[in-house]
């Protein structure tokens, strides 16, 4: 196996290019984990630590230009009013070791489907950069989710950064599992609502082969909600979006909980978030009155 | 492979290092510092909990390449430096004593480095002290099987009020 540690972006694109069946390593909370287990012998581990700019966050024309190895932990303590979904899912990872080298470009780039960063992602329409030395090329979140660990980057193509949307309107995140901690989710669900645009975003986590969005519950809760005042939805509109966002979802029975199970936390997680969503929609509105 | 870096303010080597090995294996099977404890090797423990570059990290999870250069802080280097017999248990390790936070030990060295980062986070900023709540989160990822958690939590608080008083009072608690 080699070590192969680019100092430069272009000397790990390079490095990328001619090895493309290098493993990229960044935090190393799940590529360790194989190596550790003997699950994984890759021929070579690119060591993505020492680029510096996969660890810059800033404004870009509209976005949230967060590089893909920005550590959960800065997320949460730096990037909480610009990133609210993505912040709440980095503070539900695992523990505050794992949370200070985890990074959104390793949950993107071993695209298990209980990676809690994608929900949020797809709730507000984040666009993921793809590089190599052919160029760089943006995919959207909601189209970057193949399969079962598979995604569309290419084999010669790193995970450069993510892009968020500047938020206009509530957005949340939650999570079920079976402690406050350490826990890989036995289901996910992530609202963003965009009251510019009226529209309504949703990411389902660990509860089918990829993150899924629950594009009927979006459609439906854009038509229902009162995007001038807030009003409370009736008990009967709260109820259906949360039995759309349920049949969303192609969740399986295995070790962390039964299929039946994740459809029924999905809807009891799809009916809080729309609760959680009107209260803070009233703060807004209050705010700017 | 040859990997050099600094841990606990000395320049260390090791050579012959596999590309997929740990830095945890590197410190206590290559480097002679076993108190970092090797249990899970998937970051669900804590008990190899070291600071690389600052920062409490599970070595279990860092590749031995990633630590080339960096500066890497053990449990073996808590303790004030000076000669082995007049070395001093730094506050928090005086505290987990004190509170009788130590059974089995196994998870103690993982729980030392990250009790030191809450301090240094809370108390060493200028902070108070922390709640229980603060405490139990920074802790998360530290399992004992053994103590059930309260007196590991009593350790905690008194070591974070004595750093919190002599930082205030000027003077050792």
């Amino acid at each position: 196996m080699d070590f192969l540690s680019p100092s430069t972006w272009e000397e790990a694109l390079a490095a990328k290019s001619a090895h493309p069946d290098a493993v990229p390593i960044m935090g190393g909370t799940d590529v360790m984990v194989e190596l550790n287990f003997g699950r994984r012998r890759p021929p070579a581990l690119l060591d993505l630590t020492r680029i510096p700019q996969l660890r810059d966050h800033g404004p870009d024309d509209g976005y949230l230009r967060l590089g893909a190895g920005v550590p959960y932990t800065t997320i949460i303590e730096r990037l909480r009013d610009r990133s609210p979904a993505l912040a709440q899912a980095a503070r539900a990872v695992a523990s505050p070791q794992i949370r200070n080298r985890g990074s959104v470009g390793g949950n993107l780039g071993g695209a298990s489907p209980a990676g809690d960063a994608h929900p949020p992602l797809l709730a507000v329409d984040a666009l993921v950069e793809l590089a190599s030395v052919r160029g760089v090329r943006r995919v959207a979140a909601r189209e970057f989710y193949h399969g079962p660990r598979r995604t569309a980057r290419r084999d010669d193509e790193l995970i450069s950064a993510v892009l968020l949307p500047e938020p206009a309107g509530p957005q949340s995140f939650s999570k079920i599992g079976t402690r406050n901690a350490m826990v890989i989710a036995v289901a996910s669900f992530s609202l963003a609502l965009d009251a510019q645009a009226r529209t309504v975003g949703t990411g389902i986590g660990s509860a089918g082969p990829t993150p899924l969005r629950a594009i009927e519950a979006e459609k439906f809760l854009a038509s229902e909600f009162d995007w001038d005042g807030a009003a409370s939805p009736s008990p009967a509109t709260v109820t259906r979006f949360g039995e759309l966002v349920a049949s969303a979802a192609r969740p399986i029975d295995d070790v962390r909980g039964s299929a039946h199970y994740r459809r029924h936390a999905l809807s009891v997680m799809a009916r809080r978030a729309v609760s959680w969503a009107v209260t803070d929609y009233r703060k807004e509105i209050a705010r700017c009155a | 492979m040859r990997v050099s870096f600094e841990v606990n303010g000395h320049e260390v080597t090791a050579d012959n290092v596999w590309p997929g090995e740990s830095l945890l294996y590197v410190l206590r099977e290559r480097l002679g510092l076993p108190g970092s404890k090797n249990a899970c090797e998937q970051g669900e423990c804590g008990s190899c909990t070291v600071y690389l570059d600052g920062v409490t990290v599970c070595s279990c999870l860092v590749a031995a390449g990633q630590a080339q250069g960096r500066a890497v802080r053990t449990v073996e280097g808590l303790a004030e430096s000076g000669d082995l017999a007049e070395r001093r248990l730094s506050p928090v390790q005086e505290a987990f004593v004190e509170a009788g936070a130590v059974q089995c030990g196994f998870c103690t060295p993982g729980l030392l480095v990250q009790t030191d980062d809450l301090i240094e986070r809370t108390v060493g900023q200028g902070g108070g002290v922390p709640d229980e709540a603060e405490i139990r989160e920074h802790l998360a990822g530290n399992l004992c099987r053994c103590t059930g958690y309260e007196k590991i939590i009593d350790a905690v608080r008194l070591a974070a009020e004595r750093t919190a008083a002599q930082r205030d009072g000027g003077g050792p608690a």
